[in-house]
């Protein structure tokens, strides 16, 4: 029951998808887009696993007072506070994420500053990393390097300012030259997502259940 | 008044992040807690409306046919959480996970076989005498990058045959490739910050036209 | 004198990060102060996407996928306000869905906002899916039928209810599916949907994303590729539309060429000092 029915289950979903594929008339069809709303379903709730152990944690580290714990309260602060007024706008209007709502309000207000910013936040170490790490050492880091560079100066206007052929050239790099070996990594990538595929099908592959 | 209240919760937030540049701090800490928190009651609400409300609720109240059948995955989605219980039950989660890597690994391989690797090689199989000169460069360049790549990762074993000074040419091809993404992931690191600083200057000062 | 140019290499070596830090700031800040306009020239790649766009007709129907979230959105923001200001202006019809959890607010915001200033009206010219779960399981199941996944639109109304949906049930009524994307749903898009039931396919990406794109334009898996904050000010040109793209493309021009010099000056630093170590 522990090891055998999920192997068996993985075999047979993952059976249905390729078989319905190839042949996608009776029963396999109608299987297979019974079987992807499922997927859909269950999938959904992968979020609450995350949401789950969130909580935990942060319940954790409250009860025990652990360092820093207060700010386990200010997780709760902005959990709640979503909460509420995701559930207020959830029996006020059809649709909570709709502009106007109270729910959108908090998202705009919260959501939309606090990720946005971390993400601004990379370009200060883009910067200085650039200072720092992005010596031509060798051949090899000095064709990273130039590549970095046209591809920076060219694709911004003070690149054709600066040499009118230079956003051409820039066009050129990723037309041709970072073609191959991007298409190479990709194909690499892919062979190896389909023999890892094939295994957990097979139930060689096994780790997922431990 | 709200709007305004909105902006300047929004603009501590944004210099609360941006504290980070001086170090972690408490201003920060706090921030990305409440980040976190939001978030997490954020995804609640989402499961609620799309997954059971639209994907199970609605169909079984307007009497789809087979609708009561979608009771089925709701009880697997609960069953998920149940890797949080003891050690006795916690076993159960695996059906649910099961299903979503068997339907998930089914997915990749057709996937990646018929919209990637098929279309992808097609390709890279190009003409090298089109009658113009620079096409047939062009080509030439596409097909060796991406076959040097490839030997790379398959043959980078220590030789000194014609394998290894294949793979050698390849590297040179990926630190290329790795240097365009660099340079993009500039732009676009870069990019959002202009973002931010527009939302400073222009929604929270005023200064320049907003957002 | 010796001991004064050992001070000089030093110093280029060991610049602090708070004045880098600065730097990048003022050269972000002052473009937008003074407002410098800037032009930018048109790559091929966007080119084709506008171009794929301006053959739609008036009866067409495309799908905008809001696979972003406000982690990304000064890129791609501007890229769907664009976008969605080419369809509108061409009478093109839209249906928008989102497969990032956190996108759709934003994305419908978009929306809302063009369609406003285009007075189109909700259900006849534009409609508004919400998300689902599990991606490429949606993108197959919709192939054959929207209905299977979205019995109703974002407000809980049934498709059917809305003159424009009537007609729609598959990827045979949809004319184009136009990607926004910062993660692998884009790629989704092709392999589930472009390869399998052969649909146009243009996609609008992240910096970060833009590279590794590239192949499958090149392959003819996507007619179109926007790529970052410049392909968005390429598109506001195109559809001579300025807007959020082209304000910030000084900034970006400055940010850049401070980038460059810092990598410059970084190297310089370090050959300098590993010649006077006697190491070159």
């Amino acid at each position: 029951m522990k090891k055998r029915v999920p192997l068996l289950i993985t075999f047979i979903t993952g059976f249905i998808v390729i078989v319905s594929f190839f042949v996608p008339h009776r029963p396999f069809g109608a299987l297979e887009t019974e079987t992807l709303i499922w997927y859909s379903i269950i999938l959904g709730f992968t979020l609450l696993i995350g949401v789950d152990s969130l909580v935990r944690l942060h319940t954790r580290q409250i009860r025990r007072k652990k360092k820093g714990w207060w700010y386990s309260i200010v997780f709760f602060a902005g959990f709640f506070y979503c909460l509420t007024i995701g559930i207020i706008s959830l029996i006020r209007t059809p649709n909570p994420f709709q502009p106007g709502t109270v729910f959108f309000y908090g998202y705009e207000t919260i959501l939309i500053p606090l990720q946005s910013t971390m993400f601004a936040l990379l370009a200060f170490f883009v910067a200085s990393a650039s200072y720092r790490a992005f010596r031509a050492r060798n051949l090899d880091a000095t064709l990273l390097l130039i590549t970095a560079v046209i591809v920076m100066i060219g694709r911004v206007p003070a690149g054709h300012k600066l040499w009118t052929r230079l956003p051409g050239i820039a066009n050129w790099v990723f037309d041709v030259l970072q073609m191959g070996p991007m298409r190479g990594i990709m194909i690499g990538v892919a062979l190896g997502a389909v023999a890892m595929s094939l295994r957990l099908i097979l139930g060689i592959e096994r780790t997922y259940l431990s | 008044m709200l709007e305004i209240l909105s902006v300047w919760i929004a603009g501590g937030l944004t210099l609360c992040i941006f504290s980070f540049l001086y170090g972690d701090n408490p201003v920060y800490k706090f921030a990305e807690h409440l980040y976190v928190g939001f978030s997490a009651a954020y995804w609640l609400i989402y499961v609620w409306h799309f997954t059971i409300k639209q994907m199970v609720i609605n169909p079984i109240a307007a009497r789809d046919p087979g609708a009561w059948m979608l009771i089925i995955p709701l009880f697997f989605g609960f069953l998920m959480l149940s890797r949080w219980l003891p050690e006795k039950y916690s076993w159960i989660s695996r059906w649910s996970i099961a299903f979503t890597v068997g339907i998930g690994a089914g997915l990749v391989t057709i996937g990646q076989i018929q919209g990637l690797l098929l279309p992808q090689l097609r390709a890279t199989i190009l003409p090298l005498a089109t009658g113009k000169w620079t096409t047939n460069i062009n080509n030439f360049i596409i097909i060796i990058g991406t076959t040097t790549t490839l030997t790379y990762f398959y043959f980078s074993r220590k030789d000194t045959g014609i394998m290894s000074r294949f793979s050698r040419i390849g590297i040179a091809f990926i630190m290329i490739a790795l240097g365009a993404a660099f340079g993009y992931t500039v732009m676009a690191r870069v990019s959002l910050l202009i973002g931010r600083m527009v939302f400073i200057l222009g929604n929270w000062f005023h200064i320049v036209k907003p957002l | 004198m010796n001991g004064n140019k050992k001070n000089f290499w030093d110093l280029i070596n060991s610049i602090s990060r708070e004045i880098i830090y600065t730097i990048l700031g003022i050269v972000v800040i002052i473009p937008l102060l003074i407002g410098i306009k800037e032009e930018v020239q048109i790559s091929p790649a966007v080119e084709a996407a506008y171009k794929t766009i301006e053959s739609l007709d008036s009866t067409d129907v495309v799908i905008v996928s809001i696979d972003y979230d406000p982690s990304s959105m000064p890129e791609l923001q501007p890229m769907l306000k664009a976008i969605l200001r080419h369809t509108f202006e061409n009478n093109i019809k839209v249906i928008m869905m989102a497969f990032l959890p956190l996108g759709l607010p934003v994305g419908t915001e978009g929306l809302e906002e063009v369609a406003r200033e285009y007075e189109k009206v909700y259900g006849e010219d534009y409609i508004n899916l919400g998300y689902r779960p599990g991606d490429r399981a949606v993108m197959i199941d919709m192939g054959k039928e929207i209905r299977n996944f979205f019995r109703t639109d974002v407000n809980d109304i049934p498709l059917d209810s809305y003159p424009m949906m009537r007609d729609i049930h598959n990827y045979n009524d949809i004319a184009l599916i136009i990607g926004l994307e910062h993660g692998r749903v884009g790629e989704f898009w092709i392999q589930y949907v472009g390869s399998r039931y052969n649909q146009r396919i243009v996609l609008g990406v992240t910096g970060v994303m833009a590279a590794e794109t590239y192949p499958y334009l090149q392959s003819g898996q996507i007619e179109g590729l926007i790529g970052g904050l410049k392909g968005a000010a390429e598109y506001e040109t195109l559809i001579k539309k300025p807007g959020f793209g082209l304000t910030g493309m000084a900034a970006q021009s400055w940010a850049h060429i401070a980038i460059v010099m810092f990598i410059i000056i970084g190297n310089i630093g370090y050959f300098m000092t590993r010649r006077k170590q006697g190491r070159l």
